[in-house]
């Protein structure tokens, strides 16, 4: 038996980093000649990391994978120059990305910077880009303020719509639900208090007001709770035919199972971020028919279909179904910006606020600075998450009211 | 009934979680902030059996055990072993401890997120609602409580009744005066810092079965041990079984009278009106 000893796991220890350390200085690719540089900021580690690896990381990873394959960025001159990227862990700290930022900014002097993952995030580096320059495409940031935002900071672009969307967006859902007699006028309503579910809540109980629903239930719970039994009873013994949860994952994930082991089969059961994931069925038994949720896809367009196998190649697991695909989208618009007016960032700008653009979810062309075109609500049909509201947009599936029993 | 039951229910994965942390802060006086991080770890390798090679979670549990007791052992011998050597009072210890485990916190984090991902996970274990007094409890859950009560009363048991625990409580409480006694306290230590970690172990598995969990959560759960092991007394077993059931039993009351967002409010005012009150801890004994 080998003797465990202290001084021999330390050297075991430095030995292998010193090991891993050679591998990584010889592995670092000398930079060709006039590459793109593209930086970005993202959090690797702490609580944000897990959005950011589910919808943000491997869009980013498959495009420059994608681009490179094709011989890189095409510019006006039509010569065409590979993406070198810089990236940074923000270890979820606004600061350290703050740093990060002007880091690739100022030292690295990179040619693009690709925004981090969350609203919050977004919202801390907006000036500083302002400052640099830079065109921002903030993906995942949900803010009723974008177009104050967007008057501010001129080169900064918000695409995925405020708390108050998505909270009308399901209203009008259960309006017409109710008004076609398939569900009753109560709603059973709880929320995380914490940004986005207080956003969201603000925005749902006017809207359900004004729809002329009567909110039977409306709590909020602090966000770490782990235990939905207690609130779910409450919400089961109104008798109201929906309920509606704007939670986070963890939440979205755990009202999910609470409801399945006790048997609660409410006639619309909606959840908040979380739901559009690719693994909610899995989390759900394999049960997710019916249920609803943020976001959604038009899971008939075979651009989308297309999208999701390379994905499922690339990452090894499918995208979100709510904001994987806009963030793609963002990058599909930066690429032909560039192929349009090259890397000078006022063109830029100006071409992404007024351009058309050819993408995953059709034609795109934002308004004041901001992507309208999107879907507010989705529903698990058939293995897809889909798109259902508005009832009106290209590919809406029709809602399935009552949801099926677990 | 249904909110006592509930409670009951919750305050027992709750107790679970903080045994642990317990044994190791008041035997091995080791403060270990990377405790949330251990219970993870457990949590992922139980999915990880699950999904990649079909082993029940009740099984895994006796694998995942044993590891997290091998797993402490090491942790202490190496890096544990040298801040006891070089503490000049138990106070020194206790600030160096919190300083190495924060430490390990991070790499223990960096690790998981590296060969697991940052995704969340969880699996569909045993959801089956069963009746308890009339109320439907999820049967995980139920599992969860039976081995906090069987883990947590063994413990109790065992610490109080037999030569083994007498050792261990020597140990606990004057550990300056135990080696005049014979007892090698760096053995002692040893032991209780690799149960605590056996004991994270085990209520990491639990958790995996009834909740979605991902890498960065470990904070979550190092700060309701904590909680849990202050309130009922440091190194005190029944003290953090009884403090984890309160802490059950009050969020659920709470949620269900006054306001489910007063939950957290309320957990943290208990805990300081029993900092207030017993500063000891609600078993502990005065110093």
């Amino acid at each position: 038996m080998i003797a465990f000893t202290r001084r021999r796991a330390m050297g075991a220890l430095l030995a292998a980093t010193a090991a891993s350390l050679t591998l990584a200085a010889a592995s670092v690719s000398w930079a060709q000649e006039q590459t793109v540089k593209i930086g970005y900021a993202i959090a690797k580690t702490g609580p944000n990391a897990t959005g950011a690896g589910i919808t943000t990381l491997p869009n980013y990873k498959m495009w420059v994978e994608e681009v490179n394959a094709a011989g890189g960025l095409s510019l006006p001159d039509g010569s065409k120059r590979m993406i070198e990227v810089i990236e940074y862990d923000d270890r979820s700290s606004n600061e350290d990305l703050v740093r990060a930022i002007e880091r690739l900014a100022t030292q690295d002097e990179v040619d693009l910077i690709l925004p981090p993952w969350g609203t919050g995030p977004n919202l801390a580096i907006a000036p500083l880009m302002d400052r640099f320059g830079y065109p921002q495409l903030a993906v995942t940031a949900v803010t009723d303020k974008a177009p104050e935002f967007a008057a501010r900071w001129k080169r900064s672009f918000w695409m995925l719509g405020g708390g108050h969307d998505y909270a009308e967006g399901l209203a009008a859902v259960l309006k017409s639900a109710r008004d076609a007699g398939h569900i009753n006028g109560k709603i059973a309503m709880v929320s995380v208090a914490d940004g986005f579910g207080i956003d969201l809540v603000n925005g749902a109980r006017p809207a359900f007001e004004e729809a002329g629903f009567e909110i039977a239930y409306d709590k909020s719970y602090p966000l770490g709770t782990s235990d939905f039994a207690a609130l779910m009873n409450e919400a089961k013994e109104t008798g109201a035919d929906s309920f509606v949860a704007f939670s986070y994952p963890p939440g979205s994930f755990g009202m999910t199972k609470t409801a399945q082991s006790a048997g609660y089969n409410p006639k619309v059961f909606y959840i908040g971020v979380g739901g559009a994931f690719p693994i909610y069925p899995g989390i759900a038994n394999d049960k997710p028919a019916g249920v609803m949720s943020i976001g959604g896809v038009n899971a008939a367009s075979p651009e989308i279909q297309a999208y999701f196998e390379r994905h499922m190649e690339s990452a090894g697991a499918p995208p979100d179904s709510w904001a994987s695909a806009i963030t793609y989208v963002s990058l599909q618009m930066l690429e032909q910006a560039v192929e349009r007016v090259g890397l000078d960032h006022e063109k830029l700008a100006g071409e992404l606020s007024s351009g058309t653009f050819d993408t995953l979810i059709g034609e795109v062309k934002l308004e004041d600075n901001q992507l309208r075109d999107l879907w507010w609500v989705g529903q698990w049909q058939d293995g897809s998450f889909r798109g259902i509201d508005p009832a009106g947009k290209d590919g809406a599936a029709e809602p399935i009211i009552p949801k099926p029993e677990w | 009934m249904t909110t006592l039951v509930l409670g009951l229910v919750l305050g027992g994965t709750y107790a679970l979680l903080a045994l642990g942390l317990t044994i190791q802060y008041g035997i091995a006086r080791i403060m270990n902030l990377a405790y949330g991080e251990m219970t993870l770890v457990s949590a992922f390798c139980l999915v990880f059996l699950f999904q990649k090679l079909g082993l029940p979670p009740l099984v895994s549990i006796l694998l995942v055990a044993p590891a997290g007791y091998l797993l402490g052992w090491v942790l202490y011998t190496v890096m544990m072993r040298p801040l006891v050597d070089r503490a000049a009072n138990p106070g020194k210890l206790e600030v160096d401890s919190i300083l190495a485990t924060f430490g390990l916190l991070f790499v223990l984090q960096g690790v998981m997120l590296l060969v697991f991902g940052a995704n969340f996970t969880s699996i569909s274990y045993l959801d089956r609602g069963i009746p308890v007094f009339g109320v439907t409890i999820a049967l995980n859950r139920l599992i969860a409580f039976a081995i906090c009560v069987v883990a947590g009363g063994g413990l109790a048991l065992a610490l109080s009744a037999s030569r083994w625990g007498l050792i261990m409580r020597a140990v606990a409480l004057t550990p300056g005066s135990a080696p005049l006694v014979g007892i090698d306290v760096n053995k002692v230590a040893r032991q209780a810092f690799a149960l605590g970690s056996a004991l994270a172990a085990v209520g990491g598995t639990s958790v995996a079965m009834y909740q979605t969990f991902s890498a960065t959560d470990g904070v979550v759960f190092t700060m309701k041990a904590l909680v849990i092991v202050i309130m009922g007394g440091v190194g005190n077993v029944p003290g953090a079984l009884a403090a984890g059931f309160a802490l059950g039993l009050v969020e659920t009351f709470v949620s269900v009278m006054i306001d489910p967002g007063l939950t957290l409010a309320a957990t943290f005012a208990i805990f300081l009106a029993v900092l207030l009150w017993r500063p000891q801890g609600l078993f502990g004994r005065r110093a």
